[in-house]
């Protein structure tokens, strides 16, 4: 039985598990994963970052057997899944503060290593704002001594937990609650920002991935690789927030999906400071698509801010160079 | 066994018969020569079965600490200063979570104006951080306290600061008497933690509480540190027993027991003290002391019981809150609040100013008379301080202050010379 499988027949990248072989499926179509963070938590409707988080702990969890501690910064994900004495770990599982989760990450394994629990493995966790703006000193010391811990960065591009404040992963002209959509340049800055995953690369750790909750095949495969190797490893997941970007809940996974397809989130890996792959499109989106879904963007529709929609489509252009989107002619099956 | 070696080389070797297994390092001077020695002893074997990491800061050398000690291995840290200012964050962290993580201060100045030398003033910003606070009067004392630390912090689930003060306990070169490792063996039990991070038996460390059981949570703290009241001198009392020298406990006392003038003092210079305080009993003045040594918690029952019988309380104190006084001194008045002594409060010794035995002697006949005003600086150069106020009242512009006073003083043109 080898009928190829169409991964486009239901025209989106979604593929259905029940056309796959029982290898290809997802960790969450398994009766045996781990709902290591298990149902019954406080997320938002629609809540990208939980269902990016799960997806990522459980590949994580099937990848080291169970054999895995997570330290998780300060943000919505600590405060949705943890109010004493309810917790949705169904792992070891330790929050200190916003900004040191890559340190205490660090501390872990060490004591793995002293102790001789080889097996034993450790991933670190946070949001946007935690991981490229307040923990940034921490993240890039772990990289700097290649420790290893795999962490993940969840991105909702901005601060949700405290109302939806500016970070250094907001993209341009998004409003926030720090960058409202008021005078002559509505929005967040045009030419500010920082592209973690490439200060990640600058590092010359080991793995450097992007991934999106739209891509949930993608996004397991990742974590799984990054689990296969020791030393500093990184993943960031676009993870759309229906609250702070003012979209439909039930359209996060078709955000996710719209922002790869345009080119502002473009899907890559890399290894050891230089990139190994990205995830080609067959027919870049324009950006308006995506952006019309979302109130955070809702001014730059409005006559006069037409030079924003233009350098939105010029940065997503700009990705497409960069990451080597384009999908040649001939690669298609 | 008997050696003549630096006071953080001393720190480092103590630290090391404690057989930490995870040491973080960060240098900040004065403490760096004892996380040196520790790396030194790590990478010859010497100190076995240890991870030493090179952190980027005192934030992320608290923070791996946090996540070391939450994963069940004896945690070893040292800072000093602007050091323990960048960690706060992680003190109060490490001791919210009982985290039994053992901490050098090298007691150094908190700038502005940026000051590399001695005062006390960097510990006591995390005085109320929930840490164990014990203060040595020597490297010997150093030494001893260091290990004793370790059982303490891990009986009680309560990270210990211990303090020594920069340079002048860190940098000098004193007789050390180190323990044997087999003491130490015997004396110090492997780390059994209350709660760890285990794929075994998942916990959740770390998540929120609300007002419901905060009150409690803090409550349950301090009666931790209660208990510490009893535990430091019964740690000291195991150690000396073992070890075969008195070194520890809550506080400590000198000619203290007839004394009408009781000075009360923490840390190394409480050896000038002692020298003074014989000059003057040979005089036939009735004057003591008392070193605290845990500074938190603070022993409010020993205070009072040494200061039963004095008639006037000198608190002589590193440190400065500035717009209220001596933290020291405070915490005296309020364990001597049912006592009517008279608590002088003299700050000494700010940013490495030595504290001279004519100073002192001047102090202590003023005291003897009751001539001092409640709260006093030792050595202040009055003079100085005029001139730089006369120099504000005329001119709104006048510059850094500091930068006004040494020339005022002649220091910048001195250094020329």
């Amino acid at each position: 039985m080898t009928q190829q499988v169409k991964y486009y027949q239901t025209g989106t990248y979604t593929v259905g598990n029940r056309l796959l072989d029982q290898e290809q499926r997802t960790v969450q179509a398994s009766l045996d994963r781990s709902n290591a963070l298990d149902s019954g938590h406080r997320a938002c409707q629609g809540c990208g970052e939980a269902l990016g988080a799960r997806f990522a702990i459980d590949a994580a969890m099937r990848a080291t057997d169970n054999q895995l501690i997570a330290c998780n910064a300060t943000g919505c994900l600590e405060v949705f899944t943890t109010p004493y004495p309810e917790t949705a770990w169904q792992m070891p599982w330790i929050h200190s503060l916003f900004g040191n989760a890559a340190a205490v990450a660090t501390g872990v394994a060490a004591a793995q290593r002293v102790k001789g629990k080889k097996e034993v493995r450790v991933i670190a966790q946070g949001g946007d704002g935690g991981t490229t703006d307040i923990g940034f000193g921490c993240l890039s010391g772990m990289f700097d001594r290649n420790d290893d811990v795999l962490y993940i960065c969840y991105d909702n591009q901005a601060y949700m937990n405290t109302g939806v404040q500016r970070s250094s992963a907001t993209p341009p002209a998004a409003r926030t609650a720090t960058t409202m959509p008021v005078g002559p340049n509505p929005g967040n800055e045009f030419g500010q920002g920082k592209n973690v995953p490439l200060v990640a690369m600058a590092h010359g750790i080991p793995y450097v991935a992007t991934a999106s909750v739209h891509d949930l095949h993608d996004l397991e495969r990742k974590v799984t690789k990054a689990m296969s190797m020791r030393g500093a490893r990184y993943i960031q997941i676009f993870v759309p927030c229906p609250l702070g970007w003012g979209s439909k809940p039930c359209d996060s996974i078709k955000l996710a999906r719209m922002a790869a397809e345009c080119g502002l989130w473009p899907l890559f890996e890399a290894e050891h400071g230089e990139i190994t792959d990205s995830t080609k499109l067959r027919k870049p989106a324009k950006v308006d698509g995506y952006l019309k879904l979302q109130r955070r963007f809702a001014h730059m529709f409005k006559p006069g801010n037409e030079a924003q929609l233009e350098g939105m489509q010029a940065l997503a252009d700009k990705n497409i160079v960069k990451f080597d989107l384009l999908e040649e002619k001939g690669d298609e099956e | 066994m008997l050696k003549q070696m630096e006071g953080s080389m001393a720190v480092a070797e103590a630290v090391a018969l404690a057989r930490p297994e995870v040491i973080c390092a960060y240098p900040i001077t004065p403490q760096t020569h004892i996380v040196e020695g520790l790396g030194e002893m790590v990478k010859s074997g010497q100190l076995e079965n240890c991870e030493y990491i090179n952190v980027e800061s005192e934030f992320a050398a608290l923070s791996v600490g946090i996540g070391s000690s939450a994963a069940g291995a004896r945690t070893y840290t040292a800072t000093a200063s602007q050091g323990i200012l960048f960690m706060a964050e992680a003190v109060y962290n490490a001791s919210g979570m009982g985290l039994p993580i053992v901490m050098t201060v090298g007691n150094r100045a908190i700038g502005a104006p940026i000051n590399i030398w001695n005062d006390q003033t960097d510990s006591m910003s995390m005085r109320d951080a929930g840490w164990i606070q014990l203060f040595c009067e020597t490297n010997q004392e150093a030494v001893d306290v260091h290990i004793q630390a370790f059982k303490i912090a891990e009986k009680l689930s309560v990270p210990v600061m211990v303090c020594m003060d920069g340079f002048i306990l860190t940098h000098a070169y004193e007789r050390i008497d180190m323990p044997e490792q087999a003491q130490i063996d015997q004396f110090l039990p492997p780390f059994n933690p209350r709660q760890v991070l285990d794929p075994a038996n998942p916990v959740s460390m770390g998540a929120m509480v609300g007002p419901e059981a905060f009150t409690e949570v803090r409550y349950l703290a301090h009666r931790r540190q209660m208990d510490a009241l009893e535990l430091i001198p019964q740690v000291a009392q195991e150690y000396a027993e073992i070890v075969g020298r008195d070194s520890g406990g809550l506080i400590s006392t000198y000619k203290a027991e007839d004394a009408e003038t009781l000075v009360i003092s923490l840390g190394s210079v409480i050896g000038t003290i002692k020298d003074v305080i014989d000059q003057r009993r040979e005089e036939g003045e009735k004057i003591g002391c008392v070193a605290i040594r845990s500074f938190r918690p603070f022993p409010i029952a020993e205070i009072r019981k040494a200061c039963a019988n004095a008639k006037r309380i000198v608190v002589l104190e590193k440190c400065f809150a500035v717009g209220m006084g001596g933290m020291v001194a405070s915490n005296v008045r309020m364990a001597l609040s049912t006592q009517p002594v008279p608590v002088y409060n003299v700050i000494a010794g700010l940013g490495g100013r030595p504290i001279t035995q004519t100073s002192l002697h001047n102090l202590f006949n003023e005291a003897a008379a009751d001539k001092l005003e409640g709260l006093h600086f030792l050595d202040l150069n009055q003079e100085v301080v005029e001139r730089e106020l006369e120099r504000q009242r005329l001119d709104e512009c006048s510059g850094s202050v500091a930068e006004n006073i040494l020339r005022d003083i002649g220091a910048v043109a001195a250094s020329k010379v």
